[in-house]
């Protein structure tokens, strides 16, 4: 017999240790998220994973499951502030979706459509990020970033190398590189790295390698991202 | 002067050693380079990087989160205004003013001969005696036209921090009402005697028996808090002090420290005796830097009194020692557990919780994170007996409690009161008149209108950090609401979503209003974005931003209804202010150089 709790109703068994996101993903319920990632440290920022318990609201990724406890998570009232979370990340940073590159396979872009959002709703805030090309292999387009530090983590955890921090504070949190010069080509991050490949949204691209695959036949073209819930608790084959 | 290549070595070759290389002191060696070095240099980071064997960006990430840091040049004297609505009061953006145009420096810019910077910063805690401002992180108080014109000769001549004349650096007490705390004449030492005399255990029992809850703000039990942390499995246990008095409008910390360290410093030592600590830690805010040589030299004098370190007044194995940690402009770190990530050299990001720092705090280890005032009282008890105190004060609120009483009063400054005093009878000793409006516990906590001036500081009615910022009724209190969500849209840390862009939202939604362009439609924004703020934030900075908004609109809503110009939605963009930077780029403001509704296309 293991353990299990309810979310939305339906009843979802967890593991001793396993958070809600984590026992939810694995039993097929979707939970919006975007800094969550099951290799990674959770790290709690986004918020998108909140969820309703005991009359409380908590992010599912760095909650625990209990045995027995009630899950509120698909409800209007929920996807109603989750969808504002989105809009506020879209005029937060300069998200041009018709022209990126990874248009389709964003879960940024995906998440928005999943939650029925049909504008940013507030005043862009349209920020000055510089692009940087410097590197050989890998373009940096600091626009698109959410703050969401799976980069952080994955070449702190994974790729052992330390390439990426946030830097700044507030509203100014920024994405910075392991290099004096402030350069991607002055660090050791490669292709391969863990860091360059985790990235949901379209801020680590491969250069040299456009639209292989072709807008429409894209990850989230296919199928809406609440249909991956058990992909996304599960390791990630690339 | 800013020191060349070989002096920046030296600088952090000194921090180094001062630290023992220890990285988690991190936070105070880039503190103590930038006093030697002016700024915090890629030519320092890479000499700290390769001593500590850390990545690059660790270091930057951290240095780029204090306000007080830079990694840029910031000139020889860096000059930051206070900010707080009490400075505004006043006249602290008139003298800045003022003083760019002295010295030909733009607000926000380093001077172009590098000299100098000027800006704002939030509240520095000396509101009582204001408008005040930092230089190089020193504060000073009462500042005038006179006196600025008078900096600026200094700055010019290149004169040394060192060599300014001593009363710009004057701090006043001003303790205008004591009980029996501030009274307290105890001497150094009799609280720990009797302490010891009781037994750690004895000592937990008379504070659970005291009702004493803490002074910061939240007032959780303290006799339960230090219970748990005794209680908890680890390797260590650690007492910290939390002296980042960040809440505009708070200074009685500061008044404690200056001239009560001694129980402040008693009440941790009475802490480690009851949890079983070895370590000590007070963390100072940056802006009270100029108490740091003071508070060393106390804990000194009371390394010799025998008072800390090993075996503490001749009890053997009674061993525990203090040492401060200086913050550097960030308001966020007095939430106790980005205090303690701060502490381990980290950025100030408040943890996910739970584990509590009880059971996990600085270094993952039990640790009691206590208020400044929390421990001076801690001596009263100690001293006098838990049941003594739990008869000051009311029923539900034992003890007394000290206000920061600062704004449109006659005598500002420090009142302590047994809680259950009414906001009235505050206001009357303070000599405030034709009184408006009072905030109590600072931007976070509430404002009170004439209506509800019967209502009591109390746990049970009103609970304060100890913040009583007066408005009389010639102020604005939109202006009031506006300067404090300006306050938490710089403060929020950045790490939440919700936090991070909903306080700049805000924030643009305020000066929108205050632009002349708002609308009932923004009303409803400010609430929709207070509800996202109130359940989706990581920390209590989220959770309280929207408090001065909504309590003035409550409260005060003629001072909004004046800047709802618009029955219909208005854009916030504004077809002639587009032209403003144009207009500073020609330098020219006449009529063909603005756009009028009617006058061009449609609007």
């Amino acid at each position: 017999m293991s353990a299990s709790f309810s979310i939305d109703g339906k009843s979802v068994a967890f593991a001793e240790g396993q958070t809600i996101i984590q026992a939810a993903l694995a039993g097929g319920v979707y939970v919006p998220h975007l800094c969550y990632h099951p290799e990674f440290k959770p790290h709690g920022s986004c918020k998108l994973c909140t969820v309703m318990v005991d009359g409380r609201q908590i992010a599912s990724c760095t909650t625990l499951a209990r045995e027995g406890m009630v899950v509120e998570s698909d409800t209007a009232a929920l996807n109603d502030e989750r969808r504002t979370l989105i809009e506020m990340l879209f005029v937060e940073g300069n998200h041009f979706c018709p022209s990126c590159e990874k248009s389709g396979d964003c879960k940024l872009q995906a998440t928005a459509y999943e939650l029925g959002m049909m504008s940013a709703h507030f005043d862009h805030f349209f920020p000055r990020r510089p692009v940087d090309a410097s590197h050989p292999d890998v373009l940096l387009d600091f626009n698109r970033c959410i703050l969401c530090s799976l980069c952080v983590r994955a070449s702190r955890d994974f790729d052992g190398k330390n390439a990426f921090a946030l830097c700044g504070r507030g509203i100014h949190t920024h994405l910075i590189v392991n290099a004096k010069s402030g350069r991607l080509a002055d660090t050791d991050v490669t292709l391969q790295d863990k860091a360059v490949q985790v990235c949901p949204v379209g801020v680590m691209l491969r250069k040299d390698k456009g639209f292989a695959v072709p807008i429409g036949k894209r990850v989230y073209d296919l199928k809406p991202v609440s249909a991956y819930a058990e992909a996304a608790a599960a390791p990630q084959k690339e | 002067m800013t020191p060349g290549p070989q002096g920046v070595a030296q600088a952090v070759d000194a921090a180094l050693a001062r630290h023992r290389g220890d990285a988690h002191y991190i936070l105070q060696m880039l503190r103590e380079i930038q006093e030697a070095c002016d700024w915090i240099s890629p030519e320092a980071i890479d000499r700290l990087q390769q001593a500590l064997r850390l990545p690059r960006t660790k270091i930057e990430g951290v240095a780029g989160f204090y306000a007080f840091l830079y990694t840029r040049p910031r000139g020889q004297y860096r000059i930051l205004f206070s900010d707080n609505i009490t400075d505004r009061m006043l006249g602290n953006l008139e003298l800045l003013d003022y003083m760019c145009r002295q010295l030909w420096v733009e607000r926000g810019k380093t001077s172009e001969d590098a000299l100098v910077s000027i800006d704002t910063t939030s509240c520095t805690g000396m509101c009582d005696q204001g408008p005040a401002l930092l230089v190089n992180n020193y504060a000073i108080t009462r500042v005038s036209r006179q006196r600025v014109d008078e900096m600026c000769e200094l700055i010019r001549n290149k004169v040394a921090l060192a060599a300014w004349p001593r009363e710009y650096f004057r701090v006043e007490d001003q303790v205008r009402r004591k009980d029996v705390l501030l009274g307290d004449d105890s001497a150094p030492g009799d609280a720990l005697a009797a302490a010891i005399a009781r037994g750690a255990h004895g000592l937990v029992e008379e504070i659970k028996l005291s009702n004493l809850r803490g002074r910061g703000g939240a007032g959780f039990a303290t006799g339960l808090k230090w219970e748990a942390c005794r209680n908890a499995p680890g390797e260590a246990r650690y007492v910290v002090c939390n002296a980042d008095e960040g809440e505009p409008g708070t200074f009685k910390d500061r008044v404690l420290l200056a001239a009560h360290a001694d129980m402040v410093f008693e009440g941790m030592t009475l802490c480690a005796l009851a949890i079983g600590a070895g370590k000590g830690m007070l963390y100072l805010r940056g802006e009270y830097r100029y108490l740091l040589d003071h508070l060393d030299a106390v804990l000194e004098r009371r390394r010799r009194a025998k008072l800390l370190g090993a075996g503490i007044l001749g009890l053997p194995g009674f061993d525990f020692d203090i040492a401060i940690h200086l913050g550097a402009g960030a308001y966020v770190c007095g939430e106790e557990s980005a205090l303690i990530e701060s502490l381990e050299g980290k950025r100030g990001t408040p943890r996910n919780r739970p584990p509590y720092p009880v059971t996990q705090g600085y270094l993952g280890q039990p640790t009691v994170v206590n208020n400044v005032e929390t421990f001076a009282a801690c001596c009263l008890v100690a001293r006098r007996g838990g049941a003594w105190y739990a008869g000051v004060g009311t029923g539900a609120s034992a003890g007394t409690k000290i206000l920061s009483v600062s704004g449109d009063c006659a005598r500002p400054g420090l009142y302590e009161y047994p809680y259950g005093v009414t906001v009235q009878e505050v206001l009357q000793a303070c000599g405030a008149n034709e009184t408006q409006a009072v905030q109590v516990s600072g931007p976070s906590g509430v404002c009170l209108a004439a209506a509800e001036f019967g209502r009591r500081i109390a746990f049970e009615d009103i609970p304060t950090a100890g913040a009583f910022m007066v408005f009389d009724r010639s102020r604005d209190m939109f202006e009031v609401a506006r300067n404090f969500v300006h306050f938490f849209a710089h403060e929020s840390c950045g790490f939440c979503t919700p936090c991070r862009v909903g306080t700049s939202l805000l924030r643009n939604l305020m000066d929108k209003l205050n632009n002349g362009h708002g609308s009932l439609y923004d009303f409803v924004e400010i609430k929709k974005l207070n509800r996202i703020l109130q359940s989706m934030s990581h920390c209590g900075l989220g959770h309280t931003a929207c408090n001065p908004v909504l309590d003035t609109i409550a409260k005060f809503r003629p001072a909004y209804e004046r800047r709802l110009q618009h029955k219909e939605f208005k854009p916030a963009f504004d077809l002639d202010w587009a032209l403003e930077p144009a207009r500073q780029m020609t330098g020219r403001d006449d009529a063909g150089a603005h756009f009028y509704a009617g006058s061009g296309e449609d609007t």
